[in-house]
């Protein structure tokens, strides 16, 4: 356990076993980067076929079923095994380091956070092999989904409940974390604006989430024990399944769009090295978006015939989030107005990324005008309006923090060359491939369709759309092959790699020792680190205790068990309808494992170790020379 | 550090402080679910009464909210002005309600009227 070992090299055993059973934020940031970037891959690789059976009319590259199948989970896989997870990377790693925490405030749960999400994404993909995948949307609408044949909406299912129990438990413990973490002098209003996105965030997680459970519990019992909430042959109605699922839908893309505008709020005052523009008003507008995205979620249902007076108060509760979402864009501008700009990997990722989300929100406010939606809707101009504000927005996001973030991360920097040549091949790429789907959409050509006949006007532009998907796929194999060139890379063991820092993460010498920081900062204001470099401190930071033991959570094998119960009897429960007699007990031992683990974690007490004072001196000078961290 | 686990000794007056505390505590507790079982009575008894169901829907709703309101400030410790972060707690709770409520309002209003 402890910890004079941290350079010292280490069996492979040993190193999985520590990252199997570690409550450590970084190192969990690390599990969340790694398995959002597979899923990512997956998911990405299930949109390349689809493009490639688009590319011509007619064709016969995959037939019709496997089409949705891929089509399904591609939607799936990239809402929540991916840019979920690599958003929570970012925020584990980040956040604790920004606020001036250890840790973050339930380490086990993290933990427990993470491999629910892990064992459920697994559990998803393993439909593949298991007599197909879920095919009914990513939205599965239940008019689809309850007549869908095979297991696929079953482990759709499962897999989403699993894996939203862990995405239920990390954003409550961000929220703690936030809450009650922040070091001495880390008022509200002083956080930075990622911890900001992230609470916010976080907030939408807590409050979206459990209607979303409620739905596929409901979709469960209707599949798997004959109820009939969404059966309207048996006096269900198949529309709350809609309701339920846009309630948790609308407010999921905000859960993800915002703390990608949090990092774009972090890099850009960086490198226009001017601080942020309008803080408080960033605030105010990250509540405002959060609060209003609970109230619209039936623009996403115009077409099922709610009648005039509800489309008419939703399309202008929609069409008001494009303010607050406008204050954020002229204040990113006014950073940059005047400033002393470095353009960097980072930095040319956020200029692409502001006109791009724009043009996503405009498409958004046209499709918010229902009559104009009434010609939108289930047509390609959707799959337009949302790939610019998820690629345009989200993806840019996480393309930059990946470089931005590297140097804290692994102590490396990824290459900046490498990073121009996939910037602008990935960029390219998606424009190609969804600014023509507007006009794919304008022209009538529905989304969802596995093909279509030639000779009406769509050729041309679907083929350039497979271009543009082709060039995008190759510029996140640049991403990756830039990734592992950087394990090559010198170590850089220094602190404030870019430069011109302004928050606390900057402050600290990489790599960064696993009790963050050897004393608790003071934060004397907003930016703290900028105020220190301004002052000429040396050491980055004032600190508001004297050098002394620290108190650190141990490892725990616990949450692994936990959720592998959950995914073994996940499978007793997708068995049963078929009248297996092993079903019960497989559900049954699955349920036991996750709760004698629950029991050993209530009674065994854990109340952590310290760490002492000469220990951390030791680590301190093992990992930077003699001096320690100066 | 919030982690630390030192257990301190009460001094004769800190616990004397803490025994009045509890016996107000307990005072209120009682009162509060004494108040709540006569609430549920009035729920049953306008039902047993057979009143007009556009009577007993909307009382019974307004019980049941005054109910939740009761069981947070009293037993779940709402009203402990002094609890930690017990600003944030407020505030989240009661966004959570609005936007709950919102949801009962616009379904019973605009969309399945
Ligand atoms: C100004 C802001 C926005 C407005 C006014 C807006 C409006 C809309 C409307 C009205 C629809 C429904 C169209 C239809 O199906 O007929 C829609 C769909 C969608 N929007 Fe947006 N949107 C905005 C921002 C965003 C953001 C920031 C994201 C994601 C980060 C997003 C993701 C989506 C997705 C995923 C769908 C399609 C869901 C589906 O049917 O599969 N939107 N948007
Ligand atoms: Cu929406």
């Amino acid at each position: 356990m402890s910890s004079v070992a941290v350079t010292k090299k280490k069996g492979v055993g040993a190193v999985i076993w520590d990252y199997l059973t570690t409550v450590d934020h970084k190192k969990l940031a690390v599990l969340y980067l790694f398995s959002g970037l597979l899923f990512f891959a997956i998911a990405g690789f299930e949109a390349l076929l689809m493009r490639i059976q688009l590319m011509f009319p007619n064709s016969d590259f995959i037939s019709a079923g496997t089409f949705n199948e891929l089509l399904t989970m591609h939607g799936t896989t990239m809402l929540f095994l991916a840019a979920t997870p690599l958003l929570f990377g970012f925020m584990n790693m980040v956040v604790p380091l920004q606020i001036g925490a250890r840790d973050v405030a339930f380490p086990f749960l993290n933990s427990l956070g993470f491999w629910l999400f892990f064992l459920g994404a697994t559990f998803l993909h393993l439909s593949f092999f298991m007599g197909g995948a879920p095919d009914a949307g990513w939205t599965s609408y239940a008019s689809l989904s309850l007549y869908s044949p095979g297991h696929g909406i079953d482990f759709y299912v499962l897999g989403l409940q699993i894996s939203g129990a862990g995405t239920l438990i990390s954003g409550i413990n961000f929220i703690v974390t936030i809450i009650t973490m922040r070091a001495p002098g880390m008022t509200f209003m002083r956080m930075p604006l990622f911890t900001w996105t992230s609470l916010i965030s976080s907030t939408l997680i807590l409050f979206a989430f459990p209607p979303l459970t409620v739905g596929l519990f409901l979709m469960l019992v209707d599949r798997m024990f004959d109820a009939n909430f969404f059966d309207h042959t048996m006096g269900g109605n198949t529309i709350i399944w809609e309701h339920l699922f846009w309630i948790f839908g609308h407010p999921e893309v905000y859960i993800l769009v915002l703390p990608a505008f949090g990092l774009f709020s972090e890099i850009i005052p960086v490198f226009a090295r001017k601080r942020l523009f309008g803080y408080s008003s960033m605030v105010f507008a990250t509540i405002l978006i959060g609060f209003l995205g609970f109230m619209v979620w039936a623009h996403h249902m115009f077409t099922t015939g709610l009648g005039a007076t509800a489309n008419a108060i939703f399309a202008v509760a929609t069409m008001a989030i494009a303010v607050p979402t406008g204050m954020k864009v002229f204040n990113w501008i006014l950073t940059i107005w005047g400033g002393s700009i470095k353009v960097t990997v980072p930095m040319i990722y956020a200029l692409g990324f502001i006109p791009s989300f724009v043009a996503g929100g405009v498409t958004g406010v046209m499709q918010a005008t229902a009559p104009l939606d009434y010609q939108l809707h289930d047509s390609y101009f959707i799959v337009a309006h949302f790939h610019y504000v998820i690629v345009g927005g989200i993806v840019t996001a996480i393309f930059a923090s990946f470089h931005f973030y590297w140097p804290l991360f692994f102590n490396r920097a990824m290459s900046e060359k490498l990073g121009y040549w996939t910037f602008w091949i990935f960029f390219i790429g998606f424009h190609l491939t969804f600014f023509v789907q507007h006009f794919l959409g304008l022209m009538g050509m529905p989304r969802r369709v596995f093909t279509y006949m030639e000779g009406q006007g769509w050729d041309l532009f679907n083929f350039i759309s497979s271009i543009g998907a082709i060039m995008m796929a190759i510029g996140v194999v640049l991403m990756v092959l830039n990734m592992l060139l950087s394990i090559k890379s010198e170590p850089l063991n220094c602190r404030d790699y870019w430069g011109d820092g302004r928050s606390l993460e900057w402050a600290l010498k990489t790599p960064i020792p696993f009790y963050n920081f050897k004393q608790t900062p003071l934060v004397r204001g907003f930016d703290p680190y900028w105020i220190e470099k301004q002052e000429g401190n040396p050491e980055g930071m004032t600190y508001a205790e004297p050098l002394g033991d620290v108190h650190m959570p141990n490892n725990s094998i616990l949450p692994l068990i936990m959720s592998i119960g959950l995914f073994v009897a996940a499978f007793g429960a997708l068995y049963h309808p078929d009248g297996e007699s092993w079903s019960v007990p497989v559900m049954v031992i699955g349920l036991g494992i996750t709760v004698l683990a629950m029991i050993v974690r209530s009674v065994k007490d854990d109340l952590g170790y310290h760490l002492h004072a000469e220990e951390i001196i030791e680590i301190e000078n093992e990992l930077y020379g003699k001096g320690g961290n100066k | 550090m919030s982690h630390d686990t030192e257990i301190q000794g009460r001094s004769q007056s800190q616990y004397e402080f803490d025994r009045r505390k509890s016996a107000v505590q307990m005072r209120k507790q009682v009162i509060n679910f004494a108040i709540m079982i006569f609430l549920t009575f009035v729920a049953f008894a306008t039902v047993v009464a057979d009143f007009a169901p556009t009577f007993i829907k909307p009382v019974i709703l307004l019980l049941a909210g005054i109910q939740v309101v009761l069981q947070l400030y009293s037993f779940m410790h709402m009203d402990d002005k002094h609890a930690p972060f017990i600003g944030v707690i407020s505030t989240f709770v009661w966004v959570g309600a609005v936007i709950a409520f919102t949801f009962f309002l616009a379904f019973n209003t605009i969309i399945w009227w």
